[in-house]
């Protein structure tokens, strides 16, 4: 049924019919709206059974979605910046056990400086923590990523991330084809674990794995993220037979017919890439957008075979390891590493900055004819960054960096 | 639709170099303060323009909303998917839920001749010192509406959100009264609803006399 309504209210629709049993709940910006949205449902007596969990913490909302899982209930909760950094421990449990968790992380910058504003800096902090992480480009796409994810989780007894950009996709109001209980029943079985606390039949889950067999559990962790490679398509094909419309696999390509040069990006920002490209494209630029869906595990063959026609690759992204630079784009220059073509990497939007179509269209030209560096900060401000840099050289005590940045800002 | 496809014509005018992609869009920007709806404003007009089978798009400035602090929101219309992220710095239509906000914020930010203005007051645009500014605009596509007086009527609270949108569609003829009603009913219910209903009903009564 088409819908007109807050993005966090459609993944909170699209959880509920999910049926989840145990729904761990800690509110922090800008994720709140999608477990006080869950809240109502639960309360309404609409989504039944399920225990909607009040934790103290975010640690304790994942260490709770950890114990329901490991009981075999469908668990889920939703995060965001600080509060997914909480979590990390139990994040490193739950994949390491293997237990299908589905959380949404409504994604936001990471302090200090202090910041409720969108970018990708804490999914992409716990890139590496075992997690399936599904990117979410609209909320259409939000709201399916969810059914997908707890399909996937399940088969592969693995827990997924739904990463959706704080604000920009929660707190935005747009059309959504909400599906009905029954279509969603036919793609989700009930849970069947792997694994089970069972008074009847007594397991434990999480026991110490010393020198000898430590190397083969995780390897056995790598072997199933690799698996996920081949599920991740096949789900979202199904998922397209049976709800009609594009969600999900491991990356999406939009006119890179003939195209010399191929932007690759991550979330919501990809909306903003495709008016741009089409409107490079008119004026002749043989240019065109990869969406990667699919961040973890990487896809690399996909984005191999996505990005073989093209001369250049600019990457488009909300983060960046600090001493290094782009963080997808790394990753992307691996998957294509026997191709000596420059990969340009953007760090764009950080702590909410806006993306605009005059911007990425100055870079994107730019990049069109190798007039670029490297790396390159979207919007930077670099006459400020200079004079802040500056002081540092000639002042012992310049004092705190992010005061100073705001008070030459004005 | 008819007025939709209007202002499509003046905004292919207006920004020549375009993309066909996006001369449909129509854009609107709504400055207030903390606690007067903003937010919520460019929410139901999202769903009453849904309501008319458009696409509509729309998202606060997602500043620290504290009441009284200047908030703005944006909506975007289109007959097609709205794919575009960026916040709406050259808009179609302007909705000011506070007069003096004309003299601190920056409200005309980006606006063009051909755009449409909204204020919320009991002034004149003289009175309230911007008559040079609208002076090339178009005098049918600028209007004001009492939507304080109109809330405190109705409603009970100086709310004016609902009596805007009222306003906005008399206005600019992009969406019914009915469609507003209907977005009104379903972020409220009971007498609020009813109230703003009716503060709506009224603020296009208003702005269609003006």
């Amino acid at each position: 049924m088409l819908k007109q309504i807050e993005g966090s209210r459609a993944v909170a629709e699209a959880v509920a019919l999910c049926r989840p049993e145990v729904i761990c709940a800690y509110p922090i910006s800008p994720q709140t709206h999608i477990v006080e949205a869950l809240g109502e449902i639960v309360s309404s007596g609409r989504l039944a059974p399920c225990e909607f969990v009040n934790v103290e913490s975010e640690f304790a909302a994942m260490s709770v979605a950890i114990g329901a899982s490991a009981a075999g209930a469908r668990a889920y909760t939703a995060t965001a910046s600080q509060g997914l950094l909480y979590m990390a421990e139990a994040l490193f449990n739950a994949s390491g056990l293997g237990l299908p968790i589905v959380m949404t992380v409504a994604n936001r910058a990471i302090g200090a400086p202090i910041n409720i504003w969108n970018d990708h800096t804490d999914t992409m902090s716990q890139r590496d923590c075992g997690w399936i992480q599904l990117f979410a480009e609209n909320n259409q796409e939000a709201l399916d990523l969810h059914v997908i994810a707890f399909r996937l989780a399940e088969e592969l007894s693995l827990p997924v991330m739904v990463c959706m950009d704080g604000f920009i996709l929660t707190h935005a109001y747009e059309r959504v084809d909400v599906p009905d209980q029954a279509q969603v029943d036919a793609y989700l079985p009930p849970f069947n674990p792997r694994q089970i606390l069972d008074p009847a039949e007594p397991v434990s889950i999480g026991a110490m794995v010393g020198p000898e067999a430590f190397m083969e559990v995780r390897y056995l962790a790598h072997a199933k993220q690799s698996q996920a490679l081949s599920l991740i398509p096949r789900w979202a094909g199904a998922f397209r037979q049976a709800f009609g419309r594009e969600a999900g696999g491991l990356a999406r390509s939009y006119r890179t017919e003939e195209a010399e040069t191929i932007v690759v990006a991550l979330g919501s920002v990809l909306g903003t890439l495709k008016d741009t490209v089409d409107e490079l494209r008119e004026s002749g630029g043989r240019i065109g957008v990869l969406g990667v869906s699919c961040f973890r595990p990487w896809p690399f063959a996909a984005v191999r075979e996505a990005l073989a026609g093209a001369q250049r690759v600019v990457v488009v992204e909300k983060g960046m390891a600090v001493g290094v630079g782009g963080i997808v784009s790394n990753n992307v220059r691996t998957a294509i590493s026997t191709r000596p073509i420059p990969v340009y990497d953007v760090v764009a939007g950080l702590g909410g900055r806006p993306i605009t179509k005059a911007s990425l269209a100055a870079v994107l030209q730019r990049a069109m004819t190798d007039d670029l560096e490297l790396t390159t900060f979207l919007d930077l401000d670099r006459a400020l960054v200079e004079k802040v840099l500056r002081k540092e050289r000639e002042v012992r005590r310049s004092g705190p960096i992010a005061e100073q940045v705001l008070k030459l800002k004005g | 639709m008819a007025a939709l496809s209007k202002v499509a014509l003046i905004c292919v005018k207006t920004t020549a170099a375009a993309a066909s992609r996006m001369t449909l869009v129509f854009q609107i920007r709504i400055h207030g303060r903390g606690g007067q709806g903003v937010v919520s404003a460019a929410e139901m007009l999202s769903i009453a323009a849904f309501n008319e089978g458009k696409h509509a798009q729309a998202f606060p400035s997602f500043g620290s909303e504290r009441t009284g602090a200047p908030v703005v929101a944006y909506c975007r219309l289109d007959e097609r998917e709205i794919r575009v992220r960026e916040p709406i710095m050259h808009p179609d239509a302007l909705i000011i839920q506070d007069p003096t906000l004309l003299h601190q914020v920056d409200v005309f930010a980006g606006l063009s001749p051909s755009a449409y203005i909204l204020i919320n007051t009991t002034r004149s645009f003289e009175e309230l010192g911007v008559a040079d500014f609208v002076r090339g605009f178009q005098p049918e596509r600028l209007c004001t509406v009492p939507a304080n007086e109109l809330a405190l009527k109705h409603v009970g609270r100086p709310v004016p959100s609902a009596a805007l949108l009222g306003g906005f569609a008399a206005l600019s003829g992009l969406v019914s009264l009915e469609s507003v009603a209907q977005a009104i009913r379903s972020k409220f219910s009971g007498r609020l609803a009813e109230g703003n209903v009716a503060a709506a009903a009224a603020a296009f009564k208003h702005a269609q006399a003006n």
